[in-house]
């Protein structure tokens, strides 16, 4: 995820022991977290702040009742799997690997748009209120949807190439 | 309903994006490759403390806030959905089932497990 070709090319960071002579043992923060560069970082940041505001003012928008279908959120994770898995094969398979817009589209924006938890505690709530057939139903749509999103976001973008 | 309150949601759902990304990238790294391990680890983590707060009552504010923005951006549906449609695509079936159901099944105990907490504060 974080191979992008122009990290290898970036000035080293301020603190950074690139510059240094003598051989220094790499902190273990060093080794364990990935390499991100700031730049990589703020892409994630700003299209996470993106996709929040969009699934919290549509989530604020249209509130649910508890044995209700969740369609907000429904409806932002089937379309944040649509959007990754056309940008992440876009990106992968078609245009030469760019540094930003995976950050940016893939990790921030659908990674903010779409959410896991939330989809959790609307089951638990479901259960809860002794909706079993909703319960079942609604995670069985959502894994059914989203993966057939991705599954068709990607044959779409493979086929573009094929006609080429 | 002021600018400030939208303008914190962005903020905060900006760097809980940057913590999955980190958080995702260190499992990735201590567990290996083969199973998307970091993806599961963010999304548990998520589900539990999402489910703490659910049950602790809080305002309409606090809840967009600390729920909604933080915990709902940190946790992810679209990467788990890749990664399990990549698995299966390299003919990996059994990972990919796997991966399907113990998200569920740990995060509808996790979640469960967090609102029960709070249930006890």
């Amino acid at each position: 995820m974080s191979e992008s070709p122009a990290s290898l090319t970036m000035p080293p960071l301020p603190g950074s022991s690139a510059g240094s002579i003598a051989p220094v043992a790499v902190p273990l923060r060093r080794r364990v977290l990935p390499r991100a560069d700031r730049r990589e970082l703020a892409a994630i940041f700003a299209g996470g702040a993106l996709g929040t505001l969009l699934r919290a003012a549509l989530s604020d928008a249209f509130p649910q009742r508890v044995t209700s279908w969740p369609w907000p959120t429904f409806a932002v994770n089937i379309t944040a799997a649509f959007l990754l898995g056309y940008v992440v094969t876009r990106l992968q398979e078609r245009l030469p690997l760019s540094s930003y817009r995976r950050p940016l589209l893939g990790t921030g924006l659908c990674g903010g748009l779409s959410t896991f938890s939330t989809m959790q505690v609307e089951i638990v709530k479901m259960l809860d209120a002794h909706a079993w057939a909703l319960a079942a139903g609604y995670s069985a749509a959502s894994v059914a949807a989203g993966y057939a999103a991705i599954h068709l976001a990607t044959a779409l973008v493979r086929r573009t190439r094929v006609r080429r | 309903m002021s600018v400030l309150l939208w303008a914190a949601v962005m903020a905060i759902g900006g760097a809980g994006s940057v913590l999955r990304f980190l958080v995702d990238g260190t499992v990735g790294t201590l567990a290996g490759r083969d199973f998307p391990a970091g993806t599961l680890v963010v999304n548990i983590s998520g589900a539990v403390i999402l489910g703490l707060l659910t049950g602790l009552a809080l305002s309409h504010d606090a809840a967009l806030l600390a729920g909604t923005a933080a915990v709902g951006s940190y946790t992810t549906f679209s990467t788990w959905m890749l990664e399990t449609q990549r698995l299966a695509e390299e003919r990996q079936q059994r990972k990919a089932a796997l991966n399907l159901a113990a998200s569920l099944v740990l995060g509808v105990g996790a979640a469960a497990l967090g609102k029960l907490i709070a249930g006890q504060l």
